[in-house]
């Protein structure tokens, strides 16, 4: 009766992801797929559009391979640590290196980001929001622009829909169809998948539909519109999963002084993306003992009764 | 190690913001030393106060300080996790936050606050975070508390870029927008720093409230980029107590690594 989409990482970018693209692969903080970041490098896409709302570690590293040519954002750091060192040496025309040009830079704010989802998921022609008053970012972002309301004409400004191409969210678990459950921070991994044309579903586990539905509270995201189920084990590290694995964020500042030096950041993408074949062999590479490290202790919610109704 | 050792800078500011805290019901909360800020004043003089995360959580009672502000701490035995949708819609722009706390790269004498860039837009100097949350919080907030270490660089005459609005030019103009934009919030309330505690004058103009301990005033003058307005008799920001140091060093930051 139901079909399953589940497929390995490879397949899933092969698929789903195609030069030229605007790739949404969201999640704040996280559940950040970065397994399938790490994929896209691999498979050389090039000319993407990159939307995220704090692009992180994962399109640093996108920057640094050479995949895209413009960020969509709201927040452009490395999440409690600095900067994006290879994002910044393609922005700050002083920093850039010989023959390489500058990213096509549009941002936001988060809540503008956020409305840009919704508008694409409710396909809608703006999202209205009060943000952007008195700031200079409308200046310097022509599609921030302001609508006037038809009840009474009170003025707000204005962003226009987002619809990715294709939208990658990491979360706890799906079965075969793509039902998939969250839990934890849910940033906007509905909104920017409903917003997109194709959907990766990347979880740590593939559970049984009845799993699923003895908790229907708990989907955030239908099967009815996900291409491909992935299923990828740590396949968010270094950002991290409610329940199953803290955020590394030793990593995390390790990554800024890696990322400095345009070389040191091209020898660990030789090392930790293209030195491996997939994720398995990157968690293995890493080692048991090293995510035993980032382990929480567990943290059970209680259980609610649904009640059965016949 | 509690009382004994003199207040450092750092700790200075975090306790001069948890005072400034006192008796709020709802703060939105950044990473650094505005979240110790905030966690000292849960535990001192805003026991009731709910703690809310830009990444969607209301109500936070984090067991560790967050090197980010995603960090897991914040969810597990929180009021309400929500997608980020709900947090700007619905708790922020909704006017349900009392207090935000804001930070930057410049702030100018009305508290208007630059995260962008330094220097020109199109080829920036230097390339910043950009807003985040900063301009939503700016006007939906009932009231923002700056925190942010003085430096010409940083108080400076003229921002390069405007990410968030304060108090625009003057007090005049901000009430005027203000009641025209249906902006939720005031706009900034307090400045703290490193060396005092700034508030701002009826024409919307930032001035000095009280002195730190240690702190002088030439040294407030020299880090400043504009003529700061100081009144006659400035007050001394009050010390921290043997307590509120114990608090910090002890279970907010153990290791020193925000505050020492």
């Amino acid at each position: 009766m139901s079909v399953s989409k589940v497929a390995d990482m490879r397949t899933a970018i092969a698929a789903n992801v195609h030069d030229g693209d605007t790739v949404a692969i969201e999640g704040f903080t996280h559940c950040i797929s970065f397994a399938a970041g790490h994929e896209i490098i691999r498979q050389k896409r090039r000319n993407l559009t990159l939307a995220r709302m704090t692009p992180d570690l994962v399109y640093d590293q996108m920057v640094a391979a050479g995949c895209a040519t413009k960020l969509i954002f709201s927040w452009l750091g490395n999440p409690g640590v600095g900067s994006l060192h290879a994002i910044r040496r393609r922005t700050e025309p002083g920093a850039l290196a010989p023959g390489e040009t500058l990213l096509e830079i549009e941002e936001y704010s988060h809540h503008g980001m956020v409305g840009r989802y919704v508008a694409g998921a409710h396909r809608l022609p703006f999202y209205p929001l009060r943000s952007y008053s008195e700031s200079d970012l409308p200046k310097v972002n022509p599609l921030i622009r302001t609508v006037q309301s038809p009840f009474g004409g009170e003025e707000v400004y204005a962003v226009p829909p987002l619809n990715p191409d294709v939208t990658i969210i990491h979360a706890q678990r799906a079965d075969a169809e793509g039902n998939v459950q969250m839990w934890g921070l849910l940033g906007c991994q509905k909104e920017a998948a409903f917003a997109a044309k194709r959907v990766i579903a990347v979880v740590e586990e593939i559970v049984p539909t009845s799993v699923i539905r003895a908790d229907p509270n708990r989907t955030i995201i239908p099967g009815l519109i996900v291409d491909a189920v992935v299923c990828e084990p740590f396949g968010a590290h270094p950002s991290y999963v409610q329940g199953s694995y803290d955020r590394d964020n030793a990593f995390y500042r390790e990554w800024d002084t890696i990322s400095r030096d345009a070389a040191a950041t091209e020898a660990w993408l030789q090392e930790w993306v293209y030195g491996v074949p997939d994720r398995a062999a990157y968690v293995a590479k890493f080692g048991s003992e090293y995510f035993k490290g980032l382990t929480p202790t567990s943290a059970p919610s209680g259980s609610v009764d649904y009640g059965d109704y016949r | 190690m509690s009382g004994k050792r003199p207040a450092s800078k750092s700790e200075l500011m975090v306790v001069a913001s948890a005072h400034a805290l006192t008796g709020k019901r709802v703060c939105f909360v950044g990473v650094g030393l505005p979240n110790i800020a905030v966690n000292l004043a849960k535990r001192t003089v805003a026991p009731e106060m709910e703690l809310v995360y830009e990444a969607g959580v209301f109500g936070a009672n984090p067991a560790r300080l967050p090197l980010s502000i995603g960090d897991p701490t914040i969810v597990t035995g929180s009021t309400a996790t929500v997608s980020m949708h709900d947090l700007f819609g619905l708790y922020l722009q909704g006017g349900r936050i009392d207090v935000g706390f804001l930070g930057g790269a410049q702030i100018d004498r009305f508290g208007n606050l630059n995260t962008t860039v330094i220097g020109d837009y199109a080829a920036p100097k230097t390339r910043l975070p950009g807003s985040g949350g900063a301009c939503e919080i700016a006007i939906n907030a009932k009231e923002i508390l700056v925190i942010m270490r003085q430096s010409t660089r940083s108080f400076v005459k003229e921002l390069d870029f405007r990410t968030s609005p304060g108090n625009l030019g003057g007090a005049v103009t901000a009430a005027k927008t203000r009641a025209a934009q249906g902006w939720g919030g005031s706009g900034p309330s307090g400045v703290i720093t490193d060396l005092g505690v700034y508030g701002f004058d009826d024409d919307g103009e930032m001035a000095l409230r009280s002195l730190h301990p240690g702190a002088t005033l030439d040294e407030v003058r020299a880090s400043i980029g504009w003529e700061i307005r100081i009144p006659h008799n400035v007050p001394a920001t009050p010390a921290p107590t043997d307590e509120e140091l114990r608090l910090i060093r002890e279970e907010l930051d153990p290791t020193g690594a925000y505050v020492s």
